[in-house]
C-alpha cells in the first residue's frame, strides 16, 4: 500500500482556481447607474446635416441614445453598424436612434458616419454639456429610453445586437405614454 | 499587408513552439540527442520568428499604420516618436509579445549556458520553456492579436493611455517583464528535476545564478513602478496595495524566501521538498499576476482590457498547478532530507523563520488581493480590504524580517553557543538600544518609528562587524586595506552582495517609515498673489498658462516657493487629452535627501485667477530610491560569476 493520500497534495490548488473561476461571473465594474429609473436629461443639438435634434420631440418612443467618438477605437466602429442595422429593423416601430459625438473634430466625425453608412440622425455634443448630464464616464456609452422618457437601461461598453433588441423588445411590450 | 505578415509569424512561431517542446521532451525520454538538438533549432526559429514580430509591430507604430488595431487604439498622430517606441508594449497585445520575446530570449541563453553541462536536466528544462512559450504564443494567435486588421481604416488613433507617457513607462514593464519571465528558468529545471528524479542539488545549483538575475529584475520593476506611481499618478504616494502591485510583490515575497531556503539546501541538504514548492509557487504566482491583470477578474487603476484572455490563462494556470503538484506527489518518496534541524537557535531556524514570515506576508497580500472575490462568493457583497489591512499585517511581519536580516548571516550552523553569539550580537544589539535612546532623545514619540530605526541600526551594526571582522582577517595575511576590502566584495561576493542587498532594504525601510510618520498635506484655494504655508513653507500663486503640446492641452499652474529663502518656482499641472474624459494631473515636485516638496493642481477659474492645489511635504521618501540603488547594486554583486576561493 503506497501512500495514496500524496495524491491530495494537487488537490490543494483546486479551491484558489475555483474561486478565481468563480471571478468571471461577476465583474468588477458592474456598478449601476443612478440615473436608471430617472427621467432622461433633456437635450437640444444640431446633427451634422444641420437639423435640431431635441430629445423631448421623441416622447412616446422608445429612444437609444448613444454616446461616440470617431477616435474610440475598436468599441464604436464595431458597434456602429449594430445600431444602423436595428435602426432600420425597428424605425416603423417606433424606435428612434441618436448617436451623440463628444469631444470629436467635425471632419473626423463626419468621416466616419460617411465611412460607416449612418442613417440615424448624429449630433455633435460640442461644449460636452450633455454627456455631463448622462454621466458618461467614456465611450461609447448607450443610454435606452422608454416611452415616459425614463431612462431604463445604460450600457457601456459596443452594443450588440442582443442587447439592443432584448431591451428594445421589452420597452416596446410596455403600454405606451398616456 | 504587415497585419498578414505578422499572423503568419506568429503561427509559425507556435507550430514551431509546439515542435520543438515534444521533440525536446521526446528526445530527453528517449534520449535521442538529434531530436532534443532539433528542438533546439525550434527554439532560434520561435526567437527570430517573434523578434521579427516585435520589429514589426514597432515599425507599424513609428509608420502610424493604423489599418492594424493595435496601432490605431494604442496610438495617434499626435504621440512624440519616444512614446510611439514604448506604446509597442503599453496595452495587452504588445505587453504579450514582449513577455513572448522575452521568454524565447531566455530560452536562448538557456541553451547557450546549459546545453553542454546538465546532460539529464536540460532537454526537460528545455521542453518545458518552449512548451510554456507555445502557450504564450497561442495567446498571441488566439486570444489577444497584436496584428489585427482595422477596416475601415481610421484616418487618425486614439492615442496612448496619458499615464503611460513617461519615461519610467520604458524601463518598469521590461525589467517587470525580465523578472515575471526569469522565474520560468528556475520553474523549468525544477521540472526537469522531478520528472528525472534527480531532485537533489544540481537543479538548484544550476538555477542560482538565474534566481538572482530574476529577482533583481523583478526589484527593479517594483522601484521603477513605485517611483513612476509617486511622480506621475498625484497622489503623494509610492505603493497603493493595488491588486496589480500585489500581482507583482507576490512572487517577489516567494523569490525572496527562495534565494535564502536554497543555501540552507546547498548547505545541510534539507528543505529540498520547500525549495521546490517556492519556485513552483513563485512562478505560479508570476502567472497569476499575469492572469489578474488581463483577465478584468479584479478591477484596477492598472488593469488592461478583458476578453477571453483570462480564461485562457486560467487554464494555463491551472494546468501547471496540477502538473507541478502532480509530480511533486508522484517523488514524493524521493524528498527525504538528510539533514535536520539540531537546535532552535542557529542558522537554520533563522533561515526557517524568515521563510515562513515572507510566505506568511505573500499569502497575506493574496488573501487581501482576492477578498473581493472571496467575500462575493461566500456572502453575495463586493468588499475590499484597502491599504490599513496591508499594512496592519504587513508591518510587523516586515519588521521581524528586518531583525532577522541581522541574525541569519551572522549565527552560527546547526548550534549557536553562547559565545558566538556574544561574540556577533553584543555590539549590534546596544548600538540598536542607543539608537532608540537617541531617536527619544530627538524628540521622536511613535514607538513604530523608533523601533524601526533601532531595528535598522542594529541590523547595519552586524553587518559592519561582519565585514570588519572579514577585512581583518585579510589584513593580519599582509593585504593592505582598500585591496582588502575589494577582494572581500569580490570574492565572495554572494555573500556581500546580499550584504549590500541588506543594506539597501534597510534605506527603504527607513524611507517608507519617515514617509509615513512624518509626511503633511493640506488643500487649499488660493486666489492669485495669495500664499499658503506648510511645515515651513510658503507658496505663492503666480497664476495659470496654457500650452498646446502635440497631443493635449496643458493648464500650467506656477507657484513660487520659499522657505525664509527663496527656493524656485514649482509648476504643476493639468493635462487635456481629447480621449481621455477627465484631465491628467502633472505633478511637480522637488527632491530632497530630508524632504520633498510635491504639488498637484486640482481645479482653477478659466481666466486664471486662482486655483486649488494639493501641498505635501513628504519626508525621507528619497531613501526609498537611493535604498533601490543600493539593493539593485548589491544584487548585480550577486550575479557576478563567484571566484574560486583561494585561501
Amino acid at each position: 500500500m503506497k501512500r495514496l493520500w500524496r495524491w491530495l497534495i494537487p488537490l490543494a490548488a483546486v479551491p484558489v482556481l475555483a474561486l478565481l473561476a468563480y471571478g468571471f461571473r461577476v465583474s468588477p465594474r458592474d456598478i449601476p447607474s443612478p440615473l436608471v429609473g430617472r427621467p432622461a436629461p433633456a437635450f437640444t443639438l444640431a446633427t451634422l446635416g444641420g437639423a435640431p435634434l431635441d430629445l423631448a420631440a421623441y416622447r412616446g418612443k422608445v429612444v437609444v441614445v448613444n454616446f461616440w467618438a470617431s477616435w474610440c477605437y475598436p468599441a464604436c466602429y464595431e458597434e456602429a453598424p449594430v445600431l444602423e442595422r436595428n435602426w432600420r429593423g425597428y424605425r416603423d416601430r417606433g424606435v428612434v436612434v441618436m448617436g451623440v459625438g463628444i469631444q470629436d473634430k467635425r471632419e473626423a466625425a463626419e468621416k466616419f458616419v460617411g465611412d460607416l453608412g449612418l442613417t440615424f440622425p448624429v449630433a455633435q455634443d460640442l461644449k460636452g454639456t450633455v454627456s455631463v448630464d448622462y454621466g458618461v464616464y467614456g465611450v461609447p456609452e448607450t443610454f435606452f429610453v422608454d416611452r415616459q422618457g425614463r431612462i431604463r437601461l445604460k450600457h457601456v461598453g459596443a452594443v450588440t445586437d442582443e442587447v439592443f433588441q432584448t431591451t428594445v423588445d421589452r420597452l416596446l411590450a410596455e403600454a405606451p405614454a398616456q | 499587408m504587415s497585419a498578414d505578415l505578422g499572423y503568419g509569424m506568429t503561427l509559425v512561431a507556435l507550430a514551431l513552439a509546439v515542435y520543438g517542446g515534444i521533440a525536446a521532451g521526446v528526445g530527453a525520454r528517449s534520449g535521442r540527442l538529434a531530436l532534443v538538438e532539433s528542438a533546439q533549432h525550434a527554439a532560434v526559429g520561435v526567437f527570430v520568428l517573434v523578434t521579427s514580430c516585435f520589429a514589426l509591430l514597432t515599425y507599424a507604430f513609428l509608420t502610424f499604420d493604423f489599418s492594424i488595431r493595435y496601432v490605431a487604439t494604442n496610438t495617434n498622430l499626435g504621440t512624440p516618436f519616444y512614446y510611439r517606441i514604448t506604446a509597442v508594449w503599453g496595452a495587452l497585445e504588445g505587453s504579450i509579445i514582449l513577455w513572448s520575446w522575452m521568454l524565447a530570449l531566455y530560452t536562448i541563453i538557456l541553451i547557450v549556458r546549459h546545453r553542454e553541462g546538465a546532460r539529464e536536466l536540460y532537454p526537460w528544462a528545455l521542453a518545458t520553456m518552449l512548451g510554456i512559450l507555445a502557450f504564450f504564443l497561442l495567446v498571441m494567435t488566439v486570444a489577444a492579436p497584436p496584428f489585427q486588421r482595422q477596416v475601415p481604416v481610421p484616418p487618425d488613433g486614439r492615442g496612448l493611455n496619458p499615464l503611460l507617457e513617461d519615461t519610467g513607462m520604458i524601463t518598469h514593464p521590461v525589467a517587470l517583464y525580465l523578472g515575471f519571465t526569469g522565474f520560468t528558468v528556475p520553474f523549468a529545471f525544477a521540472m526537469a528535476a522531478l520528472i528525472t528524479g534527480r531532485i537533489g542539488d544540481t537543479w538548484l545549483v544550476l538555477t542560482r545564478r538565474w534566481t538572482i538575475v530574476a529577482w533583481y529584475f523583478l526589484s527593479l520593476g517594483l522601484l521603477i513602478g513605485g517611483w513612476w506611481s509617486y511622480h506621475v499618478l498625484g497622489w503623494g504616494g509610492y505603493w497603493a496595495w493595488d491588486p496589480v502591485e500585489n500581482a507583482a510583490f507576490m512572487p517577489w515575497l516567494t523569490g525572496t524566501a527562495f534565494l535564502h531556503s536554497v543555501m540552507i539546501q546547498e548547505r545541510r541538504r534539507m528543505l529540498r521538498l520547500w525549495n521546490i514548492s517556492l519556485v513552483i509557487l513563485t512562478f505560479g504566482l508570476t502567472l497569476f499576476g499575469t492572469f489578474l491583470t488581463r483577465s478584468g477578474v479584479i478591477a484596477s487603476v492598472h488593469a488592461f482590457t478583458q476578453g477571453s484572455i483570462g480564461i485562457l490563462f486560467l487554464g494555463f494556470l491551472a494546468l501547471v498547478l496540477l502538473t507541478a503538484l502532480g509530480l511533486v506527489a508522484w517523488r514524493w518518496d524521493a524528498f527525504r532530507s538528510e539533514g535536520e534541524l539540531d537546535s532552535v537557535v542557529s542558522r537554520e531556524s533563522a533561515f526557517l523563520l524568515n521563510n515562513v514570515l515572507l510566505v506568511a506576508a505573500a499569502f497575506t497580500v493574496f488573501f487581501g488581493t482576492v477578498f473581493p472575490l472571496l467575500s462575493e462568493a461566500v456572502r453575495g457583497e463586493k468588499v475590499s480590504v484597502g491599504a490599513p489591512f496591508f499594512n496592519q499585517v504587513n508591518v510587523p511581519l516586515f519588521l521581524s524580517l528586518v531583525f532577522l536580516m541581522g541574525v541569519g548571516p551572522l549565527i552560527a550552523w546547526r548550534r549557536a553557543s553562547v559565545d558566538n553569539l556574544k561574540r556577533n550580537f553584543l555590539w549590534p544589539i546596544a548600538l540598536g538600544i542607543v539608537a532608540a535612546a537617541v531617536a527619544f532623545a530627538l524628540g521622536v514619540r511613535s514607538f513604530l518609528a523608533s523601533l524601526t530605526f533601532a531595528t535598522t541600526v542594529f541590523v547595519a551594526a552586524t553587518i559592519a562587524v561582519d565585514f570588519i571582522r572579514a577585512t581583518r582577517a585579510r589584513l593580519r595575511v599582509g593585504e593592505s586595506l582598500f585591496p582588502a576590502m575589494g577582494g572581500l566584495l569580490l570574492r565572495h561576493n554572494r555573500r556581500y552582495g546580499g550584504f549590500v542587498v541588506h543594506l539597501g532594504i534597510l534605506i527603504i525601510a527607513l524611507g517608507v517609515m519617515g514617509s509615513h510618520a512624518w509626511s503633511v498635506q493640506t488643500e487649499t484655494t488660493l486666489h492669485r498673489g495669495e500664499t499658503a504655508e506648510l511645515a515651513g513653507y510658503r507658496f505663492r500663486f503666480d497664476g495659470l498658462t496654457a500650452v498646446e503640446e502635440s497631443n493635449h492641452f496643458k493648464v500650467i499652474g506656477a507657484f513660487t516657493v520659499s522657505n525664509g529663502r527663496p527656493l524656485g518656482v514649482l509648476r504643476p499641472a493639468k493635462k487635456f487629452y481629447p480621449q481621455e474624459q477627465a484631465p491628467i494631473a502633472y505633478v511637480d515636485y522637488r527632491l530632497g535627501l530630508r524632504e520633498d516638496l510635491y504639488l498637484v493642481l486640482g481645479d482653477f477659474a478659466r481666466d486664471g485667477s486662482q486655483a486649488t492645489i494639493k501641498l505635501q511635504v513628504n519626508r525621507l521618501v528619497s531613501w526609498i530610491w537611493i535604498g533601490g540603488v543600493v539593493l539593485t547594486l548589491g544584487a548585480l554583486l550577486a550575479i557576478l560569476p563567484e571566484r574560486h576561493k583561494s585561501a
